[in-house]
């Protein structure tokens, strides 16, 4: 499905959202509230089947994080990339690990590297980093004397 | 959870499988929970060689990024610098020169050849089979001969730059890449007499680490992992993006889904890449070998996500730029990281034996999934 008609599909499933012009692919920006539902209609309604999520991360914006998905169909070969904004200082949102089995060590990434709780995660603990890590170590704030050498 | 090593109240036993183990292929730490010899849940532990790369490439320019990316997925190192080159030039809107293509495309597949080369040596190793690994070595290091002739590195190339690649071909390139190809050709039989047609072999990768078409979407498998359980995700045919669409090649898929179709499907595919080779390694137009570009370069505002097909799977570049010298935010989609994730569904309830079976299969190459 082209962009023009995707942004029809979706914008009948929730009123509330927003484009994002320009890029490749279609965009959306979802309120944190309405984002479940909407992305389960993603998945699961016929004619948009997005079954394979490919890349899950974060952006640190300084007064906010946004979460990007980014989605596409191996059946329709369409793409969309959700994008939810969250508040810097209670950064939690829903999983979609029991949406798309991947997303569960993704999800443990960002939670490592940025802070953001994922709701309902299965396991939600650090990855990356060693367990006892103090701190975020992606985001922009981020300070470690020991480690980082700012030039 | 985590869980401690020891033992259980049940009486399963909790043990490490690495970071130091010569079946892991690098440092990645493995948690079993048995029962016996049978699997009853696998953790992976990560960070071992976590060099945030993600954190670093915010303060590199837009030309300096692309050699840390080398040492990610290190074996197919041409491939990851063409994905940061692809998707620098996506930013700056550069029109790379058909020559720069050709070369950067018969760059590819010979690091395929060779990555897959080394997959195939080390994965016969682990099932105990010494010999594979002389044989697979040899080939590599042809491969590897011609492109320290032109590149001048054998392992982290770092020849692709933004607008094309960063020197002309040595003069040797053609007839060397052309000599290859006669030797390479019967090579496959060698293979197929030495591992393939081998009863234990067979025996001990058939039915072993099953997957399914749903499964292997649902967790976000690449590559050959996928395309042994019949989905078709080859990046290369789907969304083709120098002269792949120039060529003529097959996209192996197998529908077994289990360790010896990924074999096969991995095999199959080194057939393909020197299918390739063969075809480009003649047309080589004259031209430029690099695009003018600034010098220092700035991507405008917004964000830019390219995909390419590296020997492992899928792999994403997602630049995020405010229009400075440096990105803003960079994320590598690593095929090995989704890889990784199916790998506890794979072997639940089989032995110690068919992990190494199946985490062979995976070609997993840890310092791409720690980044």
């Amino acid at each position: 499905m082209l962009n023009e008609e995707l942004k029809i599909k979706i914008a009948q499933l929730l009123p509330a959202i927003e484009f994002e012009e320009g890029g490749e692919w279609l965009n959306i920006h979802v309120p944190s509230q309405a984002f479940r539902s909407l992305i389960v209609s993603l998945r699961y309604d016929a004619g948009l089947d997005f079954d394979y999520l490919f890349c899950l991360t974060a952006v640190d914006w300084k007064t906010h994080f946004t979460m990007v998905y980014h989605l596409t169909s191996t059946i329709h070969r369409h793409h969309v990339v959700v994008k939810v904004k969250l508040d810097r200082n209670n950064s939690e949102i829903e999983t979609v690990s029991d949406i798309w089995r991947t997303a569960d060590m993704l999800e443990r990434e960002v939670y490592d590297l940025f802070g953001i709780k994922f709701l309902n995660h299965p396991d939600l603990r650090r990855l990356i980093m060693p367990d006892d890590w103090k701190g975020w170590p992606l985001r922009k704030d981020y300070e470690d004397p020991v480690n980082m050498i700012k030039l | 959870m985590l869980e401690e090593i020891g033992t259980t109240a049940e009486g399963d036993l909790i043990i490490n499988v690495g970071p130091q183990h010569p079946a892991t292929h690098g440092v990645l730490h493995l948690v079993l929970t048995l029962n016996g010899e049978t699997i009853k849940k696998v953790e992976p532990h990560l960070g071992y060689i976590h060099r945030s790369i993600e954190k670093m490439c915010e303060s590199l320019s837009y030309r300096q990024f692309i050699y840390v990316t080398s040492r990610m997925d290190y074996l197919s190192s041409h491939i990851n610098n063409h994905a940061c080159a692809l998707c620098v030039e996506k930013g700056l809107q550069v029109e790379v020169p058909q020559r720069a293509q050709y070369i950067r495309v018969i760059m590819d597949e010979l690091t395929r050849i060779a990555s897959h080369e080394l997959w195939w040596g080390a994965m016969a190793m682990d099932l105990g089979a010494f010999t594979p690994f002389f044989h697979a070595f040899r080939e590599r290091e042809t491969i590897t001969d011609i492109m320290e002739k032109t590149c001048g590195a054998r392992l982290t190339m770092n020849y692709m730059v933004p607008g094309g690649v960063m020197a002309e071909l040595h003069p040797d390139f053609q007839k060397d890449v052309k000599n290859f190809i006669q030797l390479y050709k019967s090579k496959f039989e060698e293979y197929n007499e030495l591992v393939t047609g081998n009863i234990i072999f067979q025996n001990r990768m058939k039915s072993v680490g099953y997957i399914s078409y749903a499964d292997a979407i649902s967790y976000g498998c690449s590559g050959p992992v996928a395309r042994a359980s019949g989905v078709h995700c080859d990046i290369r045919k789907l969304y083709p993006y120098d002269v792949y669409d120039k060529v003529v090649f097959d996209e192996i898929t197998e529908t077994a889904g289990d360790s010896y179709a990924r074999y096969i499907v991995r095999l199959k595919e080194m057939q393909q890449s020197i299918h390739i080779v063969e075809q480009l390694i003649d047309q080589i137009p004259e031209g430029e070998f690099q695009a003018k570009t600034k010098a220092v370069l700035k991507l405008p505002k917004g964000e830019f996500y390219q995909r390419v097909e590296t020997a492992r799977g899928e792999l994403g570049v997602y630049i995020v730029s405010e229009g400075g010298t440096t990105p803003y935010r960079i994320k590598f989609r690593s095929p090995g990281f989704s890889n990784l994730s199916a790998l506890e569904h794979m072997v639940k309830g089989l032995k110690i034996g068919d992990l190494v079976a199946a985490m062979g299969t995976l070609d997993l190459v840890i310092p791409d999934i720690d980044r």
